[in-house]
């Protein structure tokens, strides 16, 4: 009773907690406190009570059980005899794979119509609001199922591509062909495009039963490496540019340095591409990315771009006039003056809405189960939550993971923020 | 003093929770209204017509339903639900019951905490390619696309049947059966694949229904029937013997246009008994007398809704198969009225 005590005169009283306003406010708070968590007792009550009257329990078991069914995408392998678990991780990396490249789609596009829509080019900034306000006042879920009726409907099949043996007798050709130099066949059901093969791969290890690649990871490290040297390079470029005035030659370094290591290192492991041929119904080989993936990638990129773009036009407008005419006075061409002065401060205003541009984006990813997409909605949240019937725990499960999974995106852009925030000194 | 009135208020919710799932026969008495769970839409089985009105096999029982229960076999609100919401539907007390081409299962009887009353209709699963793939046989699927609709004992069945062949596919999950026959048309699968009676209403209403054919591999059994929540049996028993009255007045020779004749000159007891001429059947599950000629009068015996929506004169045309009466080598067989 900390409180009773920094009021010396009087003595406590109760009628105090009512009448006297230095302790009203905290007989409000309590009162609220108290009814929002009578509220909450109520409603989880309710759901025990509920379940119970229906026979049902909350139990998560079945996660451990045999999913049965088959899911065409898979980042990690996958049968279905598999369990709901899997199943599971499955979609969850599908979720991700979408929203990772989307908010780096997105980012694109928005910067550039951001950017493109405050041009002196009449016909470019028109255009820019014309796409900026097309995409925006949609709904998403339109240009979604759009983009995939588009693609399924006038591709061609795959049948369309086979050379019979009376076709070539008759000289003539298939209605279809691969393009990209007969590489890339792309169907009304998906694209087939080569997979890198090696010959003499190192192996891969597994971790919690999904396997990692040690070559792929060997490449990414080689490329992480090459990318410091880089940096290193660079940085050693500018420190002598600064005492000397003259910037050395490096665009040769660099080249070296960031692609000759990883070059070596693929031809002694012997890669080649695996191109996708027609083998009875479909293209088999390659990598096979669904007209799903592909339609829910550019439908949401857009979507979420016209946002962003007008994030980024926000940013623009924010920094002073006054700021693009010094550097105009100092010599600096409208593309450079962008780059090197406006950006790097309307950054500062265009990130936080941009934080929730792509919370908005991950969360969208659920309306690819318009298109059969299987997503953790799609697996979790559909056919698992359909064959077992335990609504309340996968629904509880995914609204567990979507929420983890935003505050994890929400801190990464948070630390950036504050990483590119006005330093005061 | 507040926790007092908490509990009491929780005691309370509980016992009208309690009360109000207590008997779906006295809700729909009282609402004068049953609330039949029915198919978004597939042609024969349940499908709004050309005036919104729905028409159907499935929807044959609800009318039933409703004539025996109501008295007028138009007293019913229908719920559309698909694959996926179809049991939270019934579960949560949404719909009254389900008639809409469900698959009785061992899990959905006790783990979804479902009650499967009767079968009115025996299927299995069965695939529709186009005739230019050249495949005569399911098992030359190797490597298809095939569409499969999301929520469904066919999604598992299908896994089950390219396992045990050792051949491979890839699936397409689809929400309901007209996304799934657009996908199919617009050739992004190979084959469509779900319960055979399906498959043939599917294809009657495509465009060029004479280049599809419905291979011969029949996959699976898949009895379907009208569903209620597993625990009213009052209800269920309602719902299971109006089903039933419809089979028995085909057994019997009762039909919606003779029912009036025959209840006039009849002499067979069990005829009597279901017409509500002797004894009192209606009254053991809380019904009137002439409840079951109601039923029977709503859309005709089995055999006539049979014939008037899915049968051979149609443009599914299902022949009687294993739905034919027990006596003509079918499994339709009602359990004797008495």
């Amino acid at each position: 009773m900390a409180y009773v005590a920094s009021a010396p005169k009087e003595p406590f009283r109760l009628s105090m907690l009512v009448y006297d306003t230095r302790y009203r406010s905290y007989t409000i708070q309590i009162v609220v406190l108290f009814l929002f968590l009578a509220f909450l007792a109520w409603l989880l009550n309710n759901t025990i009570e509920n379940l119970a009257a229906k026979d049902k329990d909350i139990n998560f078991s079945f996660l451990f059980q045999r999913a049965g069914y088959d899911i065409d995408q898979q980042l990690i392998p996958y049968t279905n005899d598999s369990t709901h678990g899997r199943a599971l991780f499955v979609g969850l990396f599908n979720t991700l794979i979408v929203a990772f490249f989307g908010c780096i789609l997105a980012t694109i596009i928005g910067v550039f119509a951001g950017v493109l829509r405050l041009s002196g080019n009449w016909v470019v900034a028109r255009l820019m609001t014309l796409y900026v306000e097309t995409f925006r006042n949609i709904p998403l879920l339109l240009w979604i199922i759009l983009a995939f009726v588009i693609f399924s409907e006038t591709a061609p099949a795959p049948r369309d591509f086979r050379v019979t043996d009376e076709m070539v007798a008759a000289g003539e050709a298939p209605s279809a062909h691969k393009i990209l130099f007969d590489s890339i066949a792309f169907t009304n059901r998906g694209m087939n495009i080569p997979r890198p093969y090696l010959d003499h791969p190192l192996g891969s290890i597994n971790v919690l039963d999904v396997p990692i690649n040690l070559s792929g990871l060997a490449v990414l490290a080689l490329i992480a490496i090459g990318m410091w040297v880089n940096g290193r390079l660079l940085g050693h470029a500018k420190a002598v540019q600064e005492e000397t005035g003259i910037r050395p030659v490096t665009w040769w370094k660099s080249l070296v340095v960031l692609f000759v290591p990883v070059i070596v290192l693929l031809f002694a492991l012997g890669l080649h591409w695996e191109i996708p041929e027609l083998k009875g119904f479909n293209f088999q080989g390659g990598i096979n990315v669904a007209h799903s993936f592909t339609a829910l990638l550019i439908a949401i990129s857009l979507y979420t771009g016209a946002f962003i773009a007008e994030a980024v036009r926000a940013g623009i407008l924010a920094i002073s006039r006054g700021q693009t005419e010094a550097a105009f006075a100092l010599g600096l061409r409208p593309g450079r003056t962008m780059r090197l002065v406006i950006l790097p401060q309307a950054l500062r205003v265009i990130i936080p809405p941009l934080i929730s541009q792509y919370l908005n984006l991950t969360k969208n990813t659920t309306l690819g189960m318009a298109i059969s997409y299987l997503d953790l909605k799609g697996t979790l949240g559909g056919i698992t939550l359909n064959q077992t019937g335990r609504e309340l725990e996968c629904m509880l499960l995914m609204m567990a993971i979507y929420l983890v999974l935003s505050l994890i995106i929400a801190s990464g852009m948070n630390v950036f923020n504050t990483a590119m925030k006005l330093k005061e000194r | 003093m507040n926790k007092t009135v908490l509990l009491g208020t929780l005691a309370a919710s509980a016992l009208l929770a309690g009360f109000a799932s207590a008997g779906t026969l006295d809700d729909v008495k009282a609402r004068g209204e049953l609330i039949c769970g029915v198919n978004t839409g597939l042609t024969g089985f349940g499908a709004p017509d050309a005036n919104g009105n729905y028409q159907g096999f499935d929807v044959a029982v609800c009318k039933a339903v409703a004539a025996a229960v109501l008295g007028d076999p138009n007293k019913v609100k229908y719920v559309p639900t698909t694959g996926e919401t179809r049991f939270t539907a019934l579960a949560s007390g949404e719909v009254d019951m389900l008639a809409r081409n469900s698959t009785w299962t061992f899990s959905r009887d006790n783990d979804l905490k479902l009650d499967f009353v009767a079968v009115n209709y025996y299927d299995g699963q069965g695939f529709m390619v186009h005739k230019d793939l050249g495949v005569s046989s399911a098992k030359e699927l190797d490597g298809a696309t095939i569409c499969i609709q999301t929520g469904t004992t066919t999604e598992l069945n299908l896994a089950d049947f390219f396992k045990a062949n050792n051949i491979g596919y890839t699936p397409v999950t689809v929400a309901d059966d007209s996304e799934a026959q657009r996908q199919y048309l617009a050739g992004a699968c190979d084959s469509f694949t779900t319960d055979a009676s399906g498959l043939a209403a599917v294809r009657a209403t495509m465009p060029d229904a004479e280049n599809h054919i419905i291979l011969p591999e029949i996959i699976s059994k898949e009895p379907l029937g009208p569903v209620v929540r597993h625990g009213d049996n009052n209800w269920g028993d309602v719902v299971r013997w109006s089903y039933y009255a419809l089979v028995a007045a085909e057994e019997k020779g009762i039909t919606q246009a003779n029912i009036e004749e025959v209840a006039a000159s009849t002499q067979d007891p069990e005829v009597k008994r279901i017409l509500g001429l002797e004894g009192d059947l209606g009254a053991m599950m809380g019904l009137d007398k002439e409840w079951a000629k109601r039923a029977i009068a709503a859309s005709g015996n089995y055999g006539e809704i049979f014939a008037a929506t899915i049968g051979e004169g149609t443009s599914i045309g299902l022949a009687r198969g294993l739905n034919a009466l027990y006596t003509q080598g079918g499994l339709q067989y009602a359990p004797p009225f008495r």
